[in-house]
């Protein structure tokens, strides 16, 4: 493996005595796709709002290609390079689809406020090719023909699709995905796949991917790390995860007798079926004791 | 397609050419004696109205955090202004009054500014309701303080007493001026909102945590955001001052503050037209309505809430009239409607109006594109498979986003 | 006792009196801030109705050969009366229709209405109204504690404690914090939003009623404007207690008093005349601005933080 894309090591955080997640430890090569797996309430949100900045973790650090990032505000961390999606989408619902492109942009324009209020030519040119960057950075999704559209109007997986696209705009290294096939139908879901795997290929990033639904995490994922209560429990190839006994417990509560991947795909019905808020309101109430 | 028969600059210009026919218009009926002193009064009441509510509108509508401590800096811009040009009698500087004026009402501005930015940072780390109250709470405190300073009341300046009225400020504010000092503060608010910066204001208003997680430094624009409503409303404050000449601490009270914040919700947040028509409306109604001014905050008060209940984006939302669209929509009336309509819906889109409406066909070949759209470009082999819905395929044609558009469109509206 | 003292004493008990009006003003900005999250502006304005209707019934009721008083009954059927239309002609369309900005933004609208309806049917003069309470006052040496000051703490004190016991135990007032908790929670377990919404306005515009009977007591003159900055007062002894809390508004309530009346009696002296009496407005916003940056959940609020 080549230099890493994330190192993070022994991160942590504590929110009024309770560790929301603890010594997590995580390295990722360039071009990886990880996926970080576990019952809700494991912390795996939590681990994207350290990664972000969101929340400043208590204990340990994380470099982004060597760039110690701990500490750094959610812009900073965004700006050096790891871009993320949210378990609930969040789009600016009333700005077009091009301008919640063009917004992820805003880093890489260089123009100022005065360029801004007298139209100078700079202005122009910049303004110009940003556009057929955001609209050929939309053709990727197939949202291109939707440019002038308010966000809010978009279908569901197109909306998750846009928000995908929004976060590489940001021109990032690595990018995290928090569920992006919650809520989707197989189609849908076998098409955010080859969306997946198509930015990977032409942009070569790395992917983080938080996701419960364990069949598209086996099928894409090189490697998967396991949270329970905040600490790994497990990480490794999708085959050795799948057979790890304590994942197979951490899932279904009990011993599985001779639990293998499919086991955990059951298990993940389950799972999927419960409040997709839950993990963050159990953060939040953490938050709330602090 | 060609979708305007203006290009942005010439809609620029034609936008020029009426506000220059505008203000032939007052200079005519100014100098023709057409205008009593008191039409003039009204008129400039209303310019120093647009100012204060464009600028408002800029925290309210366009960043979306309702602040009730306007005319704190109006009040902080209107003494400063006032205090100064005392100053500058006193000390014996001579200059023209023009540039007494000028000077004043840019220095309201600037100490505005510094005001804004001062209460901003920690303000701006509230939301909703808080921020609103917490405004409200300084624009008091600095009536209070105003009230309390020696040299602010009185005559200013050495010969001050507290608690008084300061009187005896040069009335320097000319009409011509002001008017053209209207007209630089909308312009400059409508370029800050159509570029970069209005984007990510805006993008901070729909969603705060997502714009960061976009690469927006949040806390920096929305301080931006307040310097700037403070600056221009310091500078409303200055020329207010010398059109009165006198100024009472009461000005800065929130109920005064209030009454932008209804000329600005009245006027559609976030639309500037909208703004300008209800600030100069709330202006001369009052004036037409005389005999009944004890009604007048009754009536305002309800309408206000019949507003909020059937129409809570304000009665002009966020759209925005446009003189060149105008202009594009009388010449494309005989050209059938369907492609009127997407011509406007495609104008409306477009984030820099008109950058990408009249000039973006061309752009996939242009050179600026380097790396990054190239490597976009061979995405879109891939995205025609991944679209799945056939529109991906249809490349860069010579008209790719006429009919497309318009499809588009309607399909939005189908799943909302 | 020195004079100094006695004076110092009979400052506290000012700040107390004030306090206790305050902070039965402030129950019901928390009460519907709880329950709602909207300032509602419009709450000082019911004090202001609720003095108006003491005003117009005192004299009837004194010629019934009733306590001055009982007047506060009426009163509080109209502060509830309106309480209760305000909500439902006004709040609650605009809570289904739009955002906090536009609820916030009716709010003041709804305050603004009152204001300067009353001023229409009533003029903008201050009219004075008669004496409500005759109490003795009581003495402790060279001490003079009025009687109505007596009255209004202990009143204050006993509303607070009933209002707590309340929404503790009972069947409604569990319903409203299970509201104030999670509306959609509560529907699913059966709880009726809207009349617990409208029963909070009642409770709330009915105390703004009897704050109106102690402000008038204490202070003998009614105005349109008189609720504006008591309601502006109450709210930030709301979010100095720690929004959404009864015992909070308490708590914030006398400390905005006792703060405005020592203030008032001191602060000349202490900052040796820089800071003068006439800042006291001042310094009651400087507080709110304090709290809401240093700990915005108040003395005995909870966070709660932005879900990612």
């Amino acid at each position: 493996m080549s230099e890493p894309i994330l190192k993070a090591e022994h991160l942590g955080i504590t929110f009024g005595g309770l560790k929301a997640v603890s010594d997590f430890n995580m390295v990722i090569g360039k071009g990886e796709l990880v996926g970080l797996i576990g019952p809700n309430g494991a912390g795996k949100t939590t681990v994207f709002n350290l990664l972000t900045g969101v929340y400043k973790p208590t204990e340990g650090e994380f470099w982004l290609d060597g760039t110690k990032m701990s500490g750094k505000k959610t812009y900073q961390v965004v700006r050096a390079g790891i871009a993320r999606t949210f378990q609930n989408i969040r789009l600016f619902r009333q700005m077009t689809v091009e301008e919640n492109v063009l917004v992820a942009f805003d880093d890489s324009f260089s123009y100022h406020m005065g360029a801004a209020i007298f139209r100078t030519p700079g202005f122009w040119k910049q303004e110009k090719k940003k556009h057929a960057q955001a609209i050929d950075l939309l053709r990727i999704f197939g949202l291109e023909g939707y440019a002038g559209v308010q966000a809010a109007n978009l279908a569901y997986g197109q909306q998750r699709k846009l928000e995908i696209a929004r976060a590489l705009a940001t021109g990032m290294k690595l990018l995290l995905l928090d569920e992006p096939a919650a809520g989707m139908n197989p189609t849908e879901t076998e098409d955010l796949l080859s969306c997946i795997s198509t930015i990977r290929e032409r942009f070569g990033i790395a992917i983080l991917l938080i996701e419960h639904d364990m069949s598209l995490v086996m099928k894409v994922c090189q490697r998967i790390q396991v949270l329970d209560y905040g600490r790994t429990i497990a990480s490794g190839l999708p085959n050795e995860v799948a057979n790890n006994p304590q994942v197979i417990t951490a899932y279904l509560g009990t011993d599985a007798d001779d639990g293998v991947a499919d086991d955990v795909a059951t298990g993940k019905s389950s799972v999927d079926g419960g409040a997709d808020t839950a993990e963050s309101d159990a953060a939040d109430k953490k938050e709330g004791a602090r | 397609m060609k979708k305007s028969i203006l290009s942005t600059k010439q809609s620029y210009l034609v936008c020029a050419l009426g506000v220059l026919a505008l203000f032939l218009l007052v200079m005519a009926v100014c100098e023709t004696g057409l205008a009593s002193p008191y039409i003039k009064g009204i008129m400039m009441t209303a310019c120093i109205a647009v100012i204060m509510t464009t600028s408002l509108n800029l925290t309210i509508g366009v960043l979306g955090q309702l602040t009730l401590g306007c005319c704190g800096f109006q009040a902080i811009g209107a003494y400063t202004a006032a205090l100064l040009s005392k100053l500058i009698v006193a000390q014996g500087i001579a200059m023209s009054d023009m540039s007494r004026f000028l000077i004043t009402i840019v220095a309201g501005g600037a100490m505005a500014c510094i005001f804004g930015v001062i209460v901003g940072v920690p303000a701006l780390r509230l939301h909703g309701d808080y921020l609103a109250i917490i405004t409200l709470g300084f624009g008091e405190i600095i009536r209070v303080i105003i009230q309390n300073l020696k040299f602010a009341g009185g005559i200013g300046l050495s010969k001050g007493q507290q608690g008084q009225a300061l009187i005896g400020i040069d009335r320097l504010a000319n009409l011509y001026v002001v008017f053209w000092i209207t007209v630089l503060t909308v312009a400059f608010l409508f370029m800050f909102g159509r570029s970069r910066y209005g984007r990510a204001v805006k993008a901070i208003r729909d969603d705060e945590i997502a714009a960061s997680a976009s690469g927006l430094n949040t806390t920096y624009l929305k301080v931006l955001v307040f310097a700037i409503s403070a600056f221009f409303a310091g500078v409303a404050g200055g020329i207010f001052a010398q059109y009165i000449g006198s100024l009472n601490p009461a000005m800065a009270g929130w109920l005064n503050s209030i009454n932008y914040v209804i000329m600005v919700v009245f006027g559609g947040m976030g639309s500037i037209t909208g703004s300008i028509v209800s600030a100069i409306g709330l202006t001369i109604l009052p004036e037409l309505l005389r005999a009944f001014s004890d009604y007048r905050m009754l009536v305002y008060s309800v309408a206000l809430v019949l507003v909020m209940i059937f129409r809570p984006q304000g009665i002009f939302g966020s759209w925005e009239f446009s003189l060149s669209k105008f202009i594009n929509h009388l010449f494309y009336r005989g050209n059938g409607p369907k492609r009127g309509r997407a011509a406007v819906a495609v104008e409306g889109t477009a984030s820099t109006d008109g950058v990408a409406s009249t000039e973006d066909n061309a752009t996939p070949d242009t050179a600026a594109g380097a790396d990054d759209v190239s490597r976009l470009q061979d995405g879109v082999i891939a995205s025609a498979g991944i679209a799945g819905t056939g529109e991906g395929s249809a490349g860069v044609g010579p008209d790719p986003n006429a009919p497309r558009d318009g499809g588009a469109m309607q399909e939005g509206d189908d799943r909302r | 006792m020195n004079s100094q003292l006695v004076m110092f004493i009979s400052q506290i008990f000012n700040g107390l009196k004030i306090g206790s009006v305050y902070s039965l003003v402030a129950l019901g900005y928390t009460m519907v801030y709880g329950i709602i999250r909207l300032i509602n502006f419009a709450h000082g304005d019911f004090i202001m109705v609720g003095a108006y209707v003491l005003m117009l019934t005192a004299p009837a009721i004194i010629a019934m050969g009733m306590p001055a008083w009982v007047a506060v009954i009426p009163a509080i059927l109209i502060c509830v009366a309106v309480g209760v239309i305000v909500e439902k002609a006004a709040y609650k369309p605009v809570r289904e229709r739009g955002n906090s900005m536009t609820a916030l933004i009716t709010a003041i609208a709804m305050s603004l209405l009152l204001e300067n309806g009353a001023q229409a049917v009533f003029g903008a003069d201050y009219k004075t109204i008669p004496t409500v309470f005759s109490i003795p006052s009581v003495n402790f040496g060279a001490l003079h504690i009025s009687g109505d000051t007596i009255l209004t703490i202990v009143l204050g004190l006993v509303i607070m404690v009933g209002l707590q016991l309340y929404v503790s135990y009972t069947k409604r007032g569990k319903a409203m914090r299970a509201v104030s908790e999670d509306k959609e929670a509560s529907i699913l377990m059966g709880v009726n939003i809207n009349s617990t919404i409208t029963l909070t306005f009642a409770i709330g515009s009915g105390l703004a009623a009897v704050a109106s009977l102690m402000y008038v007591a204490a202070y003998p003159q009614v105005s349109p404007t008189m609720g504006a900055m008591l309601g502006l007062k109450a709210f930030v002894a709301a979010v100095l207690g720690g929004i959404g809390s009864i015992p909070g508004a308490m708590i914030g309530g006398l400390t905005i008093g006792l703060i405005e009346s020592l203030t008032k009696a001191y602060i000349g002296t202490i900052t040796a005349g820089i800071i003068t009496s006439a800042f006291s407005d001042a310094i009651v916003f400087g507080i709110l601005i304090v709290v809401l940056l240093v700990k915005p959940s108040g003395i005995m609020g909870k966070n709660e933080g932005e879900k990612v």
